[in-house]
């Protein structure tokens, strides 16, 4: 319990160094189409829940989740807070006996659905929501019936976020600020799907370190084979 | 009586537009919160939660809105308040003005005020 918490604390770390790194990148992004928040919003965010998840006394991953949850629902004054923060503490709850392909499959589509609830917002709305239901879809697909390792899975997961990406590039805003711009939001890459692809994709690192790491699999009823040696499959 | 919150990205607008709704509002608790907490344009849940506290009085409260943002954070802020409070799909400066005026009526009651709040849509100016 206490290796996954340590694991959990670790990816958020991750996120929150890399969205500083991406902070210019995405504020850019958002100065296109919305109000240039996003970059700010999301690395100082991060950054406060990576120091509240450290002071964590030997934590299980469900409360590293919601530690970061609630943080960023106080300290990101957006549509991030609610939506990133909100979602976290909400599905948090599926990761309480620990994390397994199962668990995992169930926080994902948890996730998905209450930012969709909270925002509002379907595939083709220019919105963060691009980014994640090809990749929950495929993060479920690839569990279930192609009995992937969960980190093959989350591999798959992050190539189709990166998809989804792109595909909000060509399309017009219906939700949040940058609908308000009408056909101008078009030919702009969304934010928020991007800042998902860049914590899907650090997700995904720790992941494969901590596997890495891990000469024995941790005790898993639901995934039965580990794979030792990770080769992530790339397209 | 019936309460209101105000909710806007700005505080000063928020602050503004509650300025506005107590002119007609006689008694009415009008509670203006907004800005991101740290000086910015921007919603926070925490201060909505404080907003919902106060204004409640025991029949309910009627929270006005401006951008999407403020509709997601008084929606979280809803989830973690003991008050019973609903968010009115209304202009919020119009609305908050109709909202005021409906919760003076001695038989207002939330829904009627959340309704006389979202009549503010459907109003001309010219």
């Amino acid at each position: 319990m206490s290796d996954e918490g340590r694991a959990v604390v670790a990816a958020v770390k991750a996120v929150a160094e890399r969205l500083e790194a991406e902070r210019s990148h995405l504020t850019e992004l958002d100065s296109a189409i919305g109000d240039a928040d996003h970059g700010g919003n999301m690395a100082r965010g991060w950054s406060a829940a990576a120091e509240e998840v450290a002071e964590l006394d030997d934590p299980d991953p469900a409360t590293v989740v919601k530690t970061t949850g609630k943080t960023l629902m106080s300290e990101v004054g957006g549509a991030s807070g609610p939506l990133y923060g909100g979602s976290l503490v909400f599905a948090s709850a599926e990761l309480e006996d620990g994390v397994t392909a199962e668990s995992a499959v169930a926080f994902a589509e948890t996730y998905l659905e209450k930012v969709q609830d909270r925002g509002d917002a379907t595939v083709g709305d220019k919105t963060m929501v691009d980014a994640l239901v090809p990749a929950v879809h495929t993060f479920k697909k690839s569990v279930e019936t192609d009995d992937l390792s969960p980190v093959e899975a989350l591999a798959k997961a992050v190539a189709a976020a990166e998809r989804g990406v792109d595909f909000t590039v060509p399309i017009r805003a219906s939700k949040g600020r940058a609908s308000y711009l009408g056909w101008r939001s078009v030919g702009h890459q969304d934010p928020g799907a991007t800042s998902t692809l860049y914590i899907m994709e650090e997700l995904l690192s720790v992941a494969q370190e901590e596997l890495e790491v891990a000469e024995e699999p941790t005790v898993d009823a639901a995934s039965p084979t580990v794979p030792d040696g990770e080769e992530a499959t790339e397209d | 009586m019936v309460g209101l919150v105000v909710v806007s990205h700005s505080r000063k607008a928020a602050e503004g537009i509650a300025e506005v709704a107590t002119e007609m509002g006689g008694d009415t608790r009008i509670e203006p919160v907004g800005g991101d907490g740290q000086g910015g344009i921007g919603t926070v849940p925490d201060d909505i939660v404080d907003a919902l506290d106060a204004a409640e009085e025991g029949d309910g409260v009627v929270v006005l809105v401006d951008l999407g943002s403020a509709v997601m954070n008084a929606d979280v802020a809803i989830e973690m308040s003991d008050a019973d409070a609903v968010v009115a799909d209304a202009p919020v400066l119009e609305g908050a003005v109709n909202a005021a005026v409906a919760a003076t009526s001695p038989k207002a009651t939330l829904d009627s005020v959340r309704e006389q709040a979202e009549a503010a849509r459907d109003v001309d100016k010219l």
